[in-house]
């Protein structure tokens, strides 16, 4: 302990973090520890008591309609939302790392969304979307499509909300498959060429792919924690319907936690959103062990 | 070479027309932001307005809701909450890349888990204790809960690694306290890191629906995002001149930030990467 930079100085550390790890105890762990504790009892706010059921809300949950709905949504929004912005993203970061001229205005141009208020943008394509007025449909109008109200039927509500999921979210993937490329050495391709790889594609299967896959884990899985989040353009445009068609987990939790004060069944739900957290991040942190080994 | 020359026009037309479906979105929003409510009726679909009456949108929708307000709001809060948590941060991570003390491992592993788990799983518990204590609907409430930054800890950490123990070992020969060593050597060289940092909170917070609808109830504490909320739910949601001015307001700031420094966001941005 002692002869180290920094020994026998113990009561300056602790004063030094003393600040941030009240606020960790108070602010995370603390209440992480409630929420789990909560979600043992039958507590309702307002109500005159509660007791303690056990994993009984737990035992609820595959009967409850809402939370497979929620479940449910949530999982084919990631299932649509991660494969696609994800592959975007690389073809978009290829595209951009080529480019002859403009990469700048390119990188830009597609990381725009990802800086843009998602709720204010949320509000705009509610309007673009506008079954008679939006601008969207008078151009579907000009090819001869009938137009669609595609946030208003429970059929299309939930892809229209994966597309404008798509486009917030592939200029952050191309973001960091673009760190990706650069980290690829040019002698590589050199190589390539010498050994007869020199058409965009071989170079891609022989160079690019292979040593961009433990970039490619990372990104899906980041893609996939972001997508289990979706919240802001649920809660801004269509709150769950038609018809529930729309409802994801983290309206559900909102809506029975803040909406209807069940605060045993919502933590029964939060605690069930915090083990998929927990599974996507023992993932990442496997992959990124794995990265770390290739060097 | 003609072959590399046709490559490289199609690269550029297969860009500029992924560019252009990104921004047009954008593209509408200011378009509709500046056309008259009958020209918008009318459904045409031209990018300019046949007559132009200026930025009347804008002015009406500051009069319909007190959108400087909530942009005032949203600047209070994020810099309210990004001054606490490197403040709180910053210390802590020189101590655990720097000190050796007894329980160094078990806060750690307390920043490893807190790292994992968002305001959403905390949600609850906080409120209920915010609402027993009567500070729902408060700046207060809306900064307290950020002020300890996992992610803070854990990028300063990182960085502070990097500094040679040397240096701070000269320092201490020359006879420079804890605190001045700190304050002279560790806090310029925090400054890289912290403004990557800054502008990964700023954008987090700024754009941060679920915490503020949930402890907010007051229409002049409205962030930017609980702003658009009223001004949709309210009169103004289907006078949509009006609407995309109002969004055009709320996302400008940031936007125009992004626009003067696009390469510290996308380093900032891209840092949050590791948080998920």
């Amino acid at each position: 302990m002692t002869g180290k930079p920094g020994g026998g100085r113990g009561w300056l550390a602790w004063l030094l973090i003393a600040p941030a790890v009240l606020g960790l105890v108070l602010f995370v762990l603390g209440p992480t520890i409630a929420v789990a504790v909560m979600s043992l009892t039958d507590w309702q706010l307002g109500a005159a008591e509660a007791a303690f059921v056990g994993l009984d809300n737990y035992a609820a949950l595959p009967g409850d309609r809402v939370f497979r709905i929620a479940l449910a949504n949530t999982l084919v929004y990631g299932a649509i939302v991660t494969p696609v912005s994800v592959l975007l993203g690389l073809g978009l970061a290829l595209l951009v790392e080529g480019a002859p001229a403009g990469r700048t205005f390119f990188r830009s141009a597609f990381f725009l969304p990802v800086v843009s208020t998602t709720v204010a943008m949320a509000v705009v394509w509610e309007f673009l979307l506008h079954p008679s007025m939006g601008p969207a449909n008078l151009l579907l109008g000009t090819l001869g499509i009938a137009p669609q109200n595609f946030l208003g039927h429970a059929g299309t509500v939930l892809p229209t909300l994966a597309a404008i999921g798509i486009w917030e979210n592939a200029g952050f993937n191309m973001v960091l498959f673009l760190a990706g490329l650069k980290s690829i050495p040019r002698e590589l391709y050199q190589a390539a060429a010498v050994d007869g790889a020199d058409r965009p594609w071989e170079r891609f299967w022989t160079v690019t792919f292979p040593l961009l896959g433990p970039t490619l884990l990372f990104v899906v899985v980041i893609a996939l924690l972001r997508s289990f989040k979706v919240f802001e353009t649920v809660a801004a445009i269509t709150q769950g319907g038609p018809r529930r068609a729309s409802e994801v987990l983290l309206y559900t939790i909102y809506q029975e936690g803040f909406g209807f004060f069940r605060i045993g069944h919502a933590s029964a739900l939060t605690m069930v959103f915090l083990a998929g957290l927990l599974v996507l991040a023992l993932v990442q942190i496997r992959l990124l062990d794995r990265r770390v080994h290739y060097r | 070479m003609s072959r590399g020359w046709a490559a490289a026009a199609l690269r550029l037309a297969v860009l500029g027309l992924a560019a252009a479906i990104f921004l047009l979105p954008f593209v509408w929003m200011v378009s509709f932001s500046i056309k008259p409510a009958d020209e918008i009726f009318t459904g045409r679909l031209d990018l300019l307005p046949s007559s132009f009456e200026g930025f009347l949108n804008y002015a009406r929708a500051l009069e319909l809701r007190p959108l400087h307000r909530y942009l005032l709001n949203g600047v209070v809060v994020c810099a309210a909450i990004l001054f606490f948590q490197i403040l709180f941060a910053a210390p802590c991570a020189y101590a655990l890349a720097k000190l050796r003390f007894r329980g160094r491992e078990l806060v750690f592993g307390l920043v490893l888990f807190a790292l994992l788990v968002p305001i959403q799983v905390t949600a609850i518990p906080i409120f209920l204790v915010f609402s027993t204590a009567g500070l729902l609907d408060s700046y207060f409430a809306l900064v307290a809960p950020f002020t300890a930054s996992a992610f803070a800890i854990f990028l300063f950490r990182q960085f502070y690694r990097t500094i040679p123990d040397d240096l701070i070992h000269a320092a201490r020969i020359d006879g420079c306290s804890e605190l001045s060593i700190v304050w002279r050597i560790i806090v310029p060289l925090t400054l890289p890191a912290a403004t990557a940092f800054a502008i990964f909170s700023v954008v987090a917070h700024w754009n941060d629906l679920f915490w503020p609808l949930i402890v907010i109830r007051s229409p002049e504490l409205n962030t930017p995002p609980l702003g658009v909320m009223a001004f949709r739910s309210g009169e103004a949601g289907d006078r949509y001149g009006e609407l995309m001015a109002g969004a055009v307001i709320i996302t400008a700031p940031l936007v125009a930030a992004f626009l003067l420094a696009q390469r510290k966001f996308i380093e900032g941005i891209s840092l949050g990467a590791v948080k998920g």
